[in-house]
């Protein structure tokens, strides 16, 4: 479980995050959601630790990050797993190796133990063997997705980071991910966290949602309490578009 | 970003950088790869330049020497001279500056904006450590070949002009080469060039490393790179040649 207690982040006087707290389940895939620019970002990285946040509380399970010195941090990291927007893939290593690499950094395991970790791995992201030996850029969106799935998974993370997850991705590719991401969760019982402004992704996955407005908490709740909130922001942002209005007006 | 700040940067940045490998057996992987990509395959750069640089400085010392007083192995003296404590380190780092110096920057440069080296820190790799002290340290070994090799080929340029014009004699100028020779010349050569080694390769991994934005910023991040390294490269020339030749 990872707690976040009251956390304030500015960047050269501009207050991105204003008091936020929450609190991310185990084996539950929790959502952040906003608007461009309202500090979900921000939040993630600070949740990270790639933005050192101004004051307050980010706690892994009872082990708070603001308080770690870099040595344990690194240790800590160890046990999150993280998919950017962009897959952020090592260009110069096959989709195998990509794999390979955190097993290679971190674990114990002799190599041909980690070959098969690895193959478990892409395999379990539904990976032909033929693109195993490919190089990131001879693959489409959609399978790099799965690889950085696969390369996050790999040391069977506690936690499971996903920056945008579905940026890029037509949407049936969109919602494998997704069914991906939360299968994975569910399985393994990872403390995951989306970050995600894609409303097909909320409604298919979002069992755990925030809603960050201009760097505040707006609302939590569950994908179906999304129908009966008042919240007037979250209704803005969630229900912009025609289809998701017919979408409420048929749930109510 | 003033000088100052730059400066402090990157003295945190170096300190990152020369510790121990997490893994020292993914830096022997690497370490051998950077030696071909930075080393090696400067050979044909250097070969061309080298065999150039010999060949017209034997010529234009020829031409602007004529003079009966002065001892016919005069040309060939002068260009060794001038490769030995010049050309060969200063002016090919100046060169190697602009071709492994933008190398460094905008791979890593690259690695930054596509988020490769927040995705090693996430994983809980010394980023810093683990891309640049590779670099570093091939470059560092490979310099003194790649200057040796500078010396003997520019050397071997000046020779083609005596086999192949009626500028000098390649007796005269085999005679030149040889007289007077002081090995000293070559150890504060290669002196300077591990220090230049050491500056293309860390200034231009840290102006990668903190490239930020897009394609744009890491063109910008590799022309700050070639132009800064090549300062600091004339400043630190005139500082060891007041240290060990004055």
């Amino acid at each position: 479980m990872i707690e976040v207690k009251n956390v304030n982040k500015s960047f050269d006087g501009n207050h991105v995050l204003k008091n936020v707290s929450a609190i991310f389940d185990d084996g539950k895939t929790n959502m952040i959601i906003g608007a461009s620019g309202s500090g979900k970002t921000v939040l993630m990285k600070s949740i990270i630790g790639l933005h050192r946040i101004d004051n307050g509380r980010i706690e892994y399970d009872g082990r708070n990050l603001p308080d770690m010195k870099m040595k344990d941090i690194r240790v800590l990291r160890q046990e999150v797993g993280m998919l950017f927007q962009g897959s952020a893939l090592f260009d110069s290593l096959s989709v195998l190796e990509n794999v390979m690499y955190p097993l290679e950094m971190f674990s114990p395991m002799h190599i041909q133990e980690m070959e098969e970790r690895a193959r478990y791995c892409l395999k379990h992201v539904n990976l032909e063997e033929k693109s195993f030996q490919l190089a990131p850029s001879e693959i489409s969106g959609g399978m790099q997705k799965r690889v950085a799935i696969a390369r996050a998974i790999a040391l069977q993370p506690k936690y499971l980071f996903c920056d945008e997850p579905n940026s890029g991705l037509d949407p049936k590719t969109a919602l494998i991910i997704d069914q991906l991401i939360h299968e994975i969760t569910v399985e393994f019982n990872i403390t995951t966290i989306i970050n995600s402004h894609d409303m097909n992704s909320v409604m298919e996955i979002g069992e755990n949602i925030i809603f960050i407005n201009q760097g505040v908490k707006a609302w939590q709740g569950t994908k179906d309490d999304i129908f009966h909130s008042d919240n007037e922001d979250l209704n803005n942002f969630v229900f912009a578009s025609e289809l998701f209005k017919k979408v409420k007006k048929a749930n109510k | 970003m003033n000088i100052f700040q730059d400066t402090g940067r990157y003295v945190l940045l170096m300190k990152r950088v020369f510790v121990s490998p997490d893994r020292w057996r993914m830096f022997f992987r690497q370490f051998p790869k950077e030696l071909e990509k930075l080393g090696l395959q400067s050979l044909p750069i250097v070969i061309i330049i080298s065999i150039f640089i010999g060949a017209i400085m034997t010529i234009q010392t020829k031409l602007n020497t004529e003079n009966p007083l002065l001892p016919t192995y005069s040309t060939g003296l002068v260009t060794r001279d001038t490769l030995l404590l010049e050309f060969s380190s200063t002016i090919l780092c100046l060169i190697l500056a602009g071709k492994i110096g933008s190398n460094i920057a905008s791979e890593i440069g690259t690695m930054r904006i596509t988020e490769q080296i927040d995705a090693l820190e996430i994983m809980g790799v010394n980023s810093a450590n683990y891309l640049i002290l590779p670099k570093v340290t091939a470059f560092i070994v490979m310099m003194p070949f790649l200057v040796i090799f500078s010396m003997a080929v520019g050397l071997f340029g000046g020779y083609l002009v005596g086999v192949f014009t009626d500028v000098i004699t390649t007796a005269d100028y085999l005679l030149g080469i040889q007289y007077a020779f002081i090995p000293y010349y070559v150890f504060y050569s290669l002196v300077k060039s591990l220090a230049f080694a050491f500056l293309i390769s860390s200034v231009a991994a840290y102006y990668g490393y903190y490239a930020n934005g897009g394609a744009l910023d890491v063109g910008k991040a590799s022309t700050n790179a070639v132009v800064n390294s090549s300062i600091l490269i004339l400043f630190f020339n005139l500082l060891i040649t007041n240290l060990m030749l004055n």
